[in-house]
């Protein structure tokens, strides 16, 4: 049944981008949206009969695949991701007709969405190595696709789609070489049976195989240091694919750590694990600090997924080396609270990132120093973004705090494990997550203040009107899910559960108590978000009643509005408000030494004296300093040694025949 | 054995009474914050040579204000009549579960410090988008300096109150201040002084005073907190006013229940409950006179010192949990 409803989203999905490609003009994009919005339905049953029921299922499609034939199988672990997926998916379906439908979009534009949709529910499906690898290329070419829909238009989308193509691609090529060593050295390709032989593997073996797809999975997540596309990459994509990409996508990546650490492997060593933990402490600072720093709508939320994925990493490593010491209760809870954030993130970002594209839809710009006073303009779509700003900033009663005090927790009660380099590494967790805390709240309440309150900053900004209801309505699906999540997070809790024990070698003990909050297990602590909320509605409601019925005259009652104070002047213009640039100056000198603003200021003194300038121009840029420092020296190596290696090949046919015995010979010595 | 007893005496309890005492905790909170604050510029003023305000001035400009009519900026949205209430209703909440006259008070099974830490955050955040919501110059620029300043101090909080969960076993709040008075012994230990050290730092960021903020500038340069609000007034003002004065009692008291924790009532009964009151004003009272002497003899910070004084809070918090992790 489960099997049934799962292959039957696959199959819509397929339909929705056949649809996409082949109705005429007008129908195209509602076509697809709606076969995508059933796909997804379909998924989510799928995946939720398997949450709840605990029982994995598997297939075999023998000619789907030449050669190998198309192994599936969904166990708890995968099928949180499908549901996920699915989850973001419905309401970007929803989304992309309002979205499509103020620009039309070509053929191959619609048609990449379902498509993509379609491979990313997939991938956590794969259960053998060749199923695994065709699934994973075909999400990075169709997301690529997705990504080039704008590339006439805009040449930062051709930019960015080439630093995705080439990093995906090396990803791509590590995690082949590394899954390829271990079906060869474990005798088999399919994942039950590189399972069961895992101890053929020498250790030396394991490692390899681990570091290398690690490599591979890390960049898909968007780990610090091999993050660099995905701060060009999901900007630049149209809105739905951006939420499809930051809520969805890179969840695979640390779908596929877990694969390999774990299921295939496993477990493995103290410092595999030690490894993991690291990418996400480097991850979870460095998107953070970038995101307060960024005054790109798009690029904020895409260095806080960089920041997100880090905090899940940092779980999953942290859990890993909890396991790895043989805490496994601890670990299980680890584990839980990590997979929660995860599928919190992608519920506050595809809303955050739908939230951004509503307002390039309807400002023109998604530049934070252009916007402004769009909470009165666009309500609906202000209170959504909201939503998902106070979400991922961690507020009570929103699920960003459910799942940051679950890990919060996890790490606190993993000091009392024996291991003193694991405690060293929990302490810098909860260091690191003490830190990107205070600058997430910074960095959305920048783009929620700056964006949304005050006055509009250019024309296109004042002009803003609501975006069509189809739009609301997907936003409102995630931004609902937010909320539901937040204050009754129990009710996710049975499903985790499941998907922690497949997920964790050896399985993992109950690490929560049922029920509509949040209680432990086998430590005392709880949270109930529930009285949270309510009691703070109480003291709202209180506070404002009691306002109301203060003894002064009934005229005082009502709030006046008047201009505001101008220090004298007679009044303000927008030009005087704070920018998104001004707001986040002082965390950028604050961190100075790891932002590396680049400045430029330039004063043109009058001719008359010194003393009175005639103009002063400023600029500033925050580029991000690892591509700099790391990527710049290799990408320009490259190109000097590809100036030099053309000049081998000169035409002349005498030197590839001479090139060409080279290599035989070459070749009959290494035989021989 | 304390420590064993005390939770099964208030459980006792029944809701209503619980209720009741939390209810207490806030009323005491929403009188006491404001007495604290008066009481630390009625000691700045004697230590400057000067008479200075009676105590319970910030309480008659409370009442003032609350006669008084809300003027809002004309291109405000709903945020800037939210703002107010929800900085004040997050204070009341954080005070009501906290325990600080008794040792649990109503949702004590869910009265976690980390939920605490947030609250205090959200109040944070309703503040500073406040300030932005008038879109002028001030607004802005004391929304972003705010923000700056709490997202360095939040890792000390955390950090901080974590090296009291780490010795305890549990984040629970009640469960720490029941623990701590079941081993009086912790309260010389090393990692409890580090900590108090860090949480220091932090309850003089959180509640803007010198060296870290001026409450009493209004210098454009300088401020920080006042830019934020400089569009309140009226009752708004009176809510922010109470809504900030909550919050250093709050704090205050929890720094002295966490390190301090004598005299919190464990049993609920008349008697037992004034002394918890009792106990609470004179330790509140005591931190604040010492917070108002070091106002006194120290110069405000350049805002781009802060950061060195706060990341000093965060260090002293790491080494207090490192100093726990060696020392168990």
């Amino acid at each position: 049944m489960s099997e049934a409803a799962y292959l039957a989203g696959l199959v819509a999905a397929g339909a929705g981008a056949l649809l996409g490609a082949a109705l005429p003009a007008r129908h195209r994009v509602p076509g697809a949206a709606l076969a995508s919005a059933v796909a997804c339905l379909a998924a989510l049953l799928g995946a939720g009969q398997v949450l709840a029921s605990g029982r994995p299922f598997a297939l075999r499609l023998a000619e789907v695949l030449p050669l190998t034939g198309a192994e599936l199988s969904l166990d708890p672990l995968g099928a949180l991701f499908v549901a996920a997926t699915a989850v973001v998916g419905l309401a970007v379906s929803c989304y992309s007709v309002g979205y499509g439908a103020h620009a039309p979009a070509g053929r191959a534009t619609t048609a990449t969405l379902p498509a993509f949709l379609a491979t990313v529910l997939l991938v956590p499906a794969a259960a053998s190595v060749a199923t695994f690898m065709v699934a994973w290329e075909l999400m990075a070419l169709t997301s690529l696709l997705a990504l080039l829909a704008d590339h006439r238009r805009r040449a930062e989308a051709r930019d960015a789609a080439q630093w995705y193509a080439a990093m995906t691609h090396a990803g791509a090529a590590a995690i082949l070489l590394g899954l390829v060593l271990l079906a060869a050295h474990a005798g088999g390709q399919g994942f039950t049976e590189i399972a069961a032989h895992r101890g053929r593997l020498s250790s030396p073996i394991a490692s390899v195989v681990f570091v290398l797809t690690l490599l591979g999975f890390a960049s898909k997540a968007g780990a610090v240091p091999l993050h660099v596309w995905l701060p060009r990459a999901h900007p630049e994509a149209p809105s739905p694919v951006s939420a499809l990409m930051s809520g969805a996508m890179v969840n695979l990546g640390v779908y596929g750590i877990l694969l390999v650490g774990e299921d295939l492997l496993g477990g493995g060593p103290l410092w595999w694990w030690l490894l993991v933990a690291a990418l996400g402490v480097s991850s979870a600072f460095f998107g953070a600090l970038h995101a307060a720093a960024s005054t790109d709508a798009k690029r904020l939320l895409a260095y806080s997924t960089v920041d997100n994925v880090g905090l899940v990493l940092l779980g999953v490593g942290s859990a890993g080396a909890l396991a790895a010491g043989g805490e496994r209760a601890v670990a299980g809870l680890v584990l839980l609270a990590a997979l929660f954030h995860l599928l919190n993130h992608s519920l506050f970002k595809g809303c955050l990132f739908l939230g951004a594209g509503a307002v390039q839809h309807a400002a023109g710009t998604r530049d934070l120093d252009r916007l402004g006073g769009l909470a009165r303009r666009m309500p609906a779509t202000a209170v959504l973004f909201g939503i998902g700003a106070l979400a991922i900033s961690a507020l009570p009663g929103l699920n960003g705090f459910a799942s940051e005090w679950l890990l919060l927790e996890g790490l606190l009660h993993g000091f009392a494990s024996r291991s003193a380099v694991t405690e060293a590494a929990l302490l810098a967790g909860v260091a690191t997550l003490a830190i990107t805390g205070g600058l997430t709240a910074t960095a959305f309440v920048k783009a929620l203040g700056v964006g949304f309150l005050g006055q509009p900053r250019t024309e296109g900004a004042r002009e803003a009107k609501e975006v069509p209801p189809s739009m609301l309505a997907g936003m409102a699906l995630l931004a609902a899910g937010c909320v539901a999540l937040g204050v009754a997070p129990g009710v996710v809790l049975p499903g985790l559960e499941r998907a922690v024990s497949s997920g964790l070698a050896g399985g993992a003990p109950r690490a929560a108590r049922p029920g509509l909050g949040l209680a432990l297990a086998s430590w005392r602590g709880a949270v109930q978000p529930a009285l949270v909320v309510s009691g703070l509605l109480a003291g709202i409601v209180l506070a404002w009643g009691a306002l109301r019925l203060a003894p002064r005259p009934a005229e005082l009652r009502r709030p006046r509005h008047a201009e505001a104070w101008g220090c004298g002047r007679e009044s303000q213009t927008a030009r005087m408000e704070i920018t998104a640039t001004s707001f986040s100056e002082p965390l950028q000198r604050v961190f100075a030494d790891v932002l590396r603003p680049d400045h430029d200021l330039e004063v043109t003194h009058a001719a008359e004296s010194r003393y009175f300038p005639e103009a002063i121009s400023f600029h500033q840029r925050v580029d991000d300093a690892i591509e700099r420092v790391v990527y710049r020296p290799v990408i320009s190596a490259v190109a000097r040694w590809g100036r030099v290696a053309r000049r081998v090949p000169n035409g002349s046919v005498h030197r590839y025949l001479a090139f060409g015995f080279a290599a035989l010979v070459l070749v009959l010595v290494v035989l021989a | 054995m304390t420590a064993t007893l005390a939770p099964v005496a208030t459980a006792g309890l029944g809701l209503p009474a619980r209720a009741g005492l939390s209810l207490l905790q806030v009323a005491a909170v929403a009188v006491g914050g404001p007495l604290l604050v008066g009481l630390m510029g009625k000691i700045r003023a004697r230590a400057e040579g000067r008479v200075g305000p009676p105590v319970t001035q910030v309480l008659l400009d409370l009442r003032k204000l609350l006669g008084k009519e809300a003027v809002r900026a004309e291109h405000t949205s709903a945020v800037a009549a939210l703002a107010p209430l929800v900085l004040a209703a997050s204070a009341a909440l954080a005070a009501a579960i906290a325990p600080l006259v008794v040792t649990r008070p109503v949702m004590a099974a869910g009265a976690d410090v980390f939920v605490v830490v947030y609250l205090l955050l959200m109040g944070s955040v309703a503040l500073a988008l406040g300030g932005l919501d008038a879109g002028t110059a001030f607004g802005g620029m004391g929304s972003s300096r705010a923000m700056t300043i709490g997202a360095i101090s939040e890792p000390a909080l955390l950090v901080g109150v974590l090296a009291l969960a780490v010795q305890a076993r549990t984040s629970n709040l009640p469960g720490i201040v029941a623990a701590s008075l079941a081993h009086p012994g912790w309260l010389a230990s090393p990692q409890r002084l580090l900590a108090l050290g860090a949480l220091v730092v932090v309850v003089i960021a959180e509640t803007g005073r010198i060296p870290v903020d001026n409450p009493s500038t209004h210098l454009e340069l300088t401020m920080v907190h006042e830019a934020m609000i400089l569009e309140c007034s009226g009752s708004d003002l009176a809510l922010v006013s109470l809504g900030e004065a909550m919050r250093l009692g709050l704090l205050l008291g929890l720094v002295a229940n966490l390190f301090f924790p004598w005299g919190v009532d464990a049993s609920g009964s008349g008697l037992a409950v004034l002394i918890g009151l009792g106990a609470l004003g004179a330790k509140t009272a005591a931190i604040a006179t010492l917070i108002a002497l070091v106002e006194v003899s120290t110069a405000k910070l350049r805002l781009f010192r802060v950061p060195e004084l706060l990341a000093g809070g965060f260090v002293l918090a790491v080494v207090a949990v490192t100093t726990g992790l060696v020392t168990r």
